[in-house]
């Protein structure tokens, strides 16, 4: 059970698109997260719903709605293909199909989180003379960082797996967007059980060493 | 400081406050339930009135009817809550220095040194808030509030919960403060004994209406045992 070069740069790819996937994921989720924990406003529920959809659709629905998007006649990707920027069926769009279907794990895990920090805290420190922005990076932020830092880990574990989103609207090109979750698929469908199973395997190792730091983040405590 | 008409409604509780509080500690005697945090919250700028107006040393803090509210932040109103919110990420020194960068220079004598000297926290500068006793994390938080340089001082049952020891200990600790830094403060209290040890002035608060005012004497019985309250009014 070895892994072959081409193999070794599958399983490169699929951690290089999962990171900058969650990385493209954070600012967004923590503001909305933080919006949804902390502000009242209208259409709060319609928001909230809608950014959790790729927890609940099917991935293969959520990569046709992708591919509508982002294709070369698409809303998006028709703006951004006059820009000479193509994203359908390119590493764009698996680290975009990524990004939509981990999205909500941070989301969630960041709404948990800045709903856990004592408001009491804030309001004490704008006795203490600081705006909402200081209060924001000294005071709730710090604290709601576990939370979300264990929401990134597994946002970014999911990103790993993701298979039915991705081979919508990035398709499953050798050396241009196979990731882990696509090279078992075609391996399985060649009958190259062995080299699945290998496949499988890192897929195992990672989710759970994932999912391992996750939780020691969740349960390490304050000084 | 001196509240006109200011009406705040929670649900079936309403709270009615006419009132100027002098310098030196005032008291603020009630049941729990009376609206004393509510009150406290007014002041301090966490929570919106319906109704009334708020002035400082001349400068309206809120008035309902010409729609000015100055957010906490720009209120210099040093505020203890009950619950003490030390924050639980930053040693003892980053507590008592986080306001530190917006004290006014009216409050220039209150250095961190003198702060620590007078609250005996030096050392604990660098453990972190649930490192402490109950008695150190009240004068922890003393000297945070102090350390942003109030104008005015809310308490709000600074006392609670601790034992009788250790609240002989950190009563010493507010009159030295009152002594030294010569800050007005308004102390929430259910306690006719701290009222008695700290404050010149009484107001009585009963379920959201201000019912007396006056020197504690006029309302409480010291004894060699508990003190006990007197009278509601001593007019009545």
């Amino acid at each position: 059970m070895s892994l072959s070069a081409s193999d070794w740069k599958i399983v490169g790819f699929t951690l290089w698109t999962a990171i900058v996937a969650v990385l493209c994921d954070l600012i967004p989720a923590i503001a909305l997260a933080w919006m949804l924990a902390r502000k009242s406003w209208r259409g709060k529920v319609i928001v909230e719903t809608l950014a959790s959809l790729p927890l609940v659709m099917p991935p293969v629905a959520t990569g046709l709605i992708l591919l509508e998007i982002l294709g070369r006649r698409g809303l998006i990707g028709s703006w951004l293909y006059r820009l000479g920027i193509e994203v359908a069926f390119t590493w764009r769009a698996v680290v975009a199909a990524m990004a939509v279907m981990s999205f909500p794990f941070i989301l969630h895990s960041g709404r948990v989180a800045f709903e856990a920090v004592d408001g009491r805290l804030e309001q004490v420190a704008s006795t203490l003379g600081s705006s909402p922005f200081r209060i924001a990076f000294t005071i709730t932020l710090p604290l709601a960082a576990r939370g979300i830092a264990a929401g990134a880990v597994l946002a970014f574990t999911r990103a790993l797996g993701e298979f039915g989103a991705t081979i919508l609207v990035a398709g499953n090109i050798p050396g241009r967007t196979t990731t882990i979750s696509t090279s078992t698929y075609s391996k399985i469908m060649l009958g190259k059980d062995s080299e699945a199973y290998t496949m499988i395997l890192i897929s195992v190792l990672l989710a759970f060493s994932m999912t391992f730091i996750s939780n020691i983040i969740v349960r390490h405590r304050t000084p | 400081m001196e509240l006109r008409g200011v009406e705040v409604s929670l649900g079936q509780f309403h709270l009615h406050a006419d009132v100027t509080f002098s310098d030196g500690i005032t008291g603020l005697f009630g049941a729990s339930g009376a609206g004393k945090t509510t009150l406290l919250e007014v002041i301090a700028g966490l929570r919106k009135p319906d109704k009334g107006q708020l002035t400082s040393s001349g400068q309206i803090l809120f008035d309902t009817r010409r729609k000015i509210f100055v957010p906490a932040r720009r209120r210099t109103i040093g505020y203890v809550p009950q619950d003490l919110a030390l924050f639980p990420h930053l040693n003892v020194l980053s507590n008592i220095r986080y306001g530190e960068k917006n004290a006014s220079t009216s409050f220039s004598r209150a250095s961190f040194d003198t702060i620590c000297e007078i609250l005996e926290i030096r050392k604990n500068l660098y453990q972190y808030p649930r490192s402490l006793s109950g008695g150190e994390k009240q004068r922890v938080a003393f000297a945070r509030a102090l350390m942003a340089g109030p104008s005015f001082l809310l308490l709000d049952e600074p006392l609670r919960g601790l034992e009788h020891e250790l609240k002989e200990k950190v009563l010493s600790f507010l009159l030295h403060i009152k002594h030294e830094f010569a800050i007005p403060m308004l102390y929430v209290t259910h306690s006719p004994s701290e009222v008695m040890a700290l404050c010149k002035e009484v107001i009585l608060l009963d379920r959201g209406r201000l019912t007396g005012r006056g020197k504690p004497s006029d309302y409480f019985l010291q004894t060699d045992a508990p003190v006990y309250l007197l009278r509601r009014d001593p007019k009545s």
